[in-house]
């Protein structure tokens, strides 16, 4: 990278954040607004000495994703809605078998095919349960050029320390707006490789872990000879259907992530303090906000911004906290009021929580939010 | 078992879960006499399956083995071969696994020539789920989704391989074990896709709702309708209906992925 600023467009800055995380593999299927993505890997990995594939479709791309990890690669796919429907079965499996990997959805407009570069946010539950059973699952949101860059590399990071799936989950706004930035350069940002076991064979069980840890990872084709599967399995990995078994591998599953929150969760919080009103947004739909915000401080309101880089696992802390300090939330996103329902709830009806939601195709407008706050700030009862 | 194919067997895990008389015991004991006469490395050979009966094979065999999701295991194996082409993958997929759910997957593997050897049991029914209709189940066979018998056609895997893209592509049943080793072995040396389609029988899922009898009548039935390419020819349109050529059915040479990626690579390095 150079320290010169450049002009870089979202999606690229994800491509570029990825090969600087170290990932090595991308397999995918073409799909607006995530496009870019590919293109531009398609270009670049062979010149790093990675590899690109473009599969049949999207079930293939997890698919191939996962595969490609086993063997010690970071690996990586990218998609919007209708695609990210797709891999949500694999997305399980990697769940299942702890492969770490990272899932880019640049989310467009839906359900279906909507409008396919039209902004919005709507895949945020799909994001966190689009997969069938019980699992946790990390979801990073980025709201700038240089931040997806950042949060790509952290992706990584977490996918490869906890073994997980980490969803990149960014809009249309982000993916393909151009901002002047300087990328990191090498070794500015940390990053994380995956723990291999160094133990010998007959020593090595693939699932063995402490209660709230995921396991070293070895690499087909270095002797390890294990079993991967997608069933319960013990820390063998081998099947098992012993309800004691099951419920000790779930919840080391969840344990992983949830015991772990305070490496995983990011946000970023913006005159708060004192703030009567807080709005809460994130990725394309925070830009509005800050410059709503800004105005209606301008006016003499006193309204801050959380704007959470992580949406799953929930920020559920520092969100309680604006609402035990009584503080009106405000929750603007472009969808019907998906992440609202998690701020109700953690909100617990401490505090005055209302939407500013969005779902036409358009990007909410400042004045759209700001008349929003104003509304709020002078009728919505306080605590 | 033989001591010399033992080694690579996981012991602790049998006895298997197949039904007693299951063909799938037989494709798996021919797989590793032709492991152990290709004297592969058991520490560089990847085993991939789906799911289903025959995908269960994975878990009893000692290499790095991946037990994937229904339809997938072409895609999985294509993610592990891509990405460590030094790695022997090879793929155990049943006939509904390959051909029904993964079907888009198997044309594709097929199309670029990528340097996996598959090995799909056909026992023309899903068997793990107890019998209903695959896309290889036969014209008007009985399966419990067709119980009026199958109004579907069955399709000719091997001549959908060829016309896919597949270098390498043998037949043969789990009466034809001598065969089906050899096959597997032109198969693995095979430059690029092959496909080794194993009829096989399914008795408690197949056999028994269509009257075949016995797994012992099941095998006869086998070698009394797979017959050489030659007898084949010599055969009347009449004798032809119920017969299928055993055998090697078609060998080309094309480019293989892996490979064509890796000269791109060298060419495009450091750009
Ligand atoms: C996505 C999905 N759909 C359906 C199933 C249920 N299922 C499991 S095995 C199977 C059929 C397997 O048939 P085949 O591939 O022929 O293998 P066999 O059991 O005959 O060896 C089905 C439908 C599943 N596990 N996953
Ligand atoms: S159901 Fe059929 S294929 Fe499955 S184990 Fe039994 S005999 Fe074999
Ligand atoms: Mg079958």
């Amino acid at each position: 990278m150079s320290s010169e600023p450049r002009l870089v467009q979202g999606n690229e800055a994800c491509a570029e954040g990825a090969i600087y995380a170290g990932m090595r593999f991308y397999a995918g299927y073409p799909i607006t607004p995530s496009t870019e993505i590919a293109e531009i890997l398609a270009k670049r990995l062979p010149q790093v000495g990675g590899k690109f594939i473009q599969m049949e479709d999207e079930i293939a791309s997890m698919a191939a994703v996962v595969g490609a990890s086993l063997t010690g690669v970071k690996s990586m796919t990218a998609t919007s809605g209708p695609g990210f429907s797709l891999k949500q079965e694999n997305i399980g499996y990697a769940c299942m078998a702890e492969i770490p990997c990272v899932v880019v959805n640049v989310q467009r407009l839906g359900p279906s095919t909507g409008v396919a570069t039209a902004p919005a946010q709507g895949d945020v539950m799909q994001a966190r349960w689009g997969t069938h059973g019980d699992h946790p699952i990390i979801v990073l949101t980025p709201s700038s050029v240089k931040e997806t860059f950042e949060l790509t590399v952290r992706a990584f990071n977490l996918a490869e320390k906890f073994r997980v799936p980490v969803i990149l989950l960014m809009d249309e706004v982000v993916g393909h707006m151009r901002e002047k930035v300087i990328l990191p350069e090498p070794g500015e940002l940390p990053v994380y490789d995956r723990l291999k076991p160094n133990c010998s064979r007959e020593d090595y069980y693939p699932y063995r872990a402490d209660w709230d840890k995921a396991p070293p990872m070895a690499f087909f084709g270095e002797g390890y000879r294990y079993h991967v599967t997608g069933l319960f399995h013990d820390e063998s990995g081998f099947a098992t259907e012993k309800p004691e078994v099951i419920d000790l591998q779930l919840r080391r599953l969840h344990n992983k992530i949830y015991r772990h929150l305070d490496e995983i969760i990011t946000y970023h919080s913006e005159q708060t303090e004192d703030a009567e009103l807080v709005v809460i947004s994130y990725g394309g739909t925070a830009r509005a906000v800050s410059r709503a915000v800004k105005l209606a401080r301008q006016e003499g309101r006193k309204v801050g911004i959380f704007r959470p880089q992580t949406l799953w696992p929930f920020p559920e802390e520092a969100v309680a906290e604006l609402a035990g300090a009584g503080k009106k939330l405000l929750v603007a996103e472009m969808n019907y009021g998906q992440l609202l329902l998690e701020v109700q709830r953690v909100a617990a009806g401490r505090c005055a929580v209302t939407g500013c939601l969005q779902t036409n195709g358009e990007l909410t407008q400042p004045e759209t939010i700001l008349n929003k706050i104003r509304e709020v700030y002078e009728h919505a009862p306080g605590n | 078992m033989l001591p010399e194919i033992e080694q690579y067997f996981r012991l602790e895990k049998l006895p298997h879960m197949w039904c007693p008389g299951c063909g799938n015991g037989i494709v798996l004991h021919c797989l590793v006499k032709a492991i152990d006469k290709l004297c592969l490395d058991q520490d560089r050979t990847v085993m991939v399956s789906g799911i289903g009966c025959a995908a269960r094979a994975s878990g009893y065999l000692d290499f790095d083995t991946l037990h994937t999701t229904h339809g997938r295991a072409l895609a999985f194996a294509t993610g592990v071969k891509f990405a460590k082409p030094e790695l022997n993958v090879f793929v155990l997929t049943g006939d509904g696994d390959c051909t029904a759910i993964g079907g888009n997957h198997f044309i594709h593997a097929a199309r670029r020539n990528i340097n996996l050897t598959t090995i799909v049991f056909n026992n023309n029914i899903y068997g793990m789920t107890g019998g209903q209709y695959s896309p290889m189940t036969p014209n008007a066979c009985r399966a419990t989704t067709s119980p009026y018998g199958n109004l579907e056609r069955p399709f000719n895997l091997a001549e959908l391989a060829i016309a896919a893209g597949a270098t390498f592509v043998g037949r043969a049943t789990t009466y034809h074990t001598k065969q089906l080793t050899d096959l597997i072995i032109e198969g693995y040396k095979n430059n690029g896709f092959s496909l080794i389609e194993v009829v096989t029988h399914c008795p408690t899922s197949f056999g028994r709702h269509n009257k075949m009898g016995s797994p012992a009548d099941m095998l006869k039935w086998q070698r009394d309708h797979g017959v050489t390419a030659m007898r084949y020819e010599n055969l009347s349109p009449e004798e032809r209906s119920d017969k299928f050529i055993v055998g090697v059915l078609h060998r080309c040479e094309a480019p293989e992925y892996t490979a064509e990626y890796q000269k791109l690579q060298e060419k495009f390095r450091g750009r």
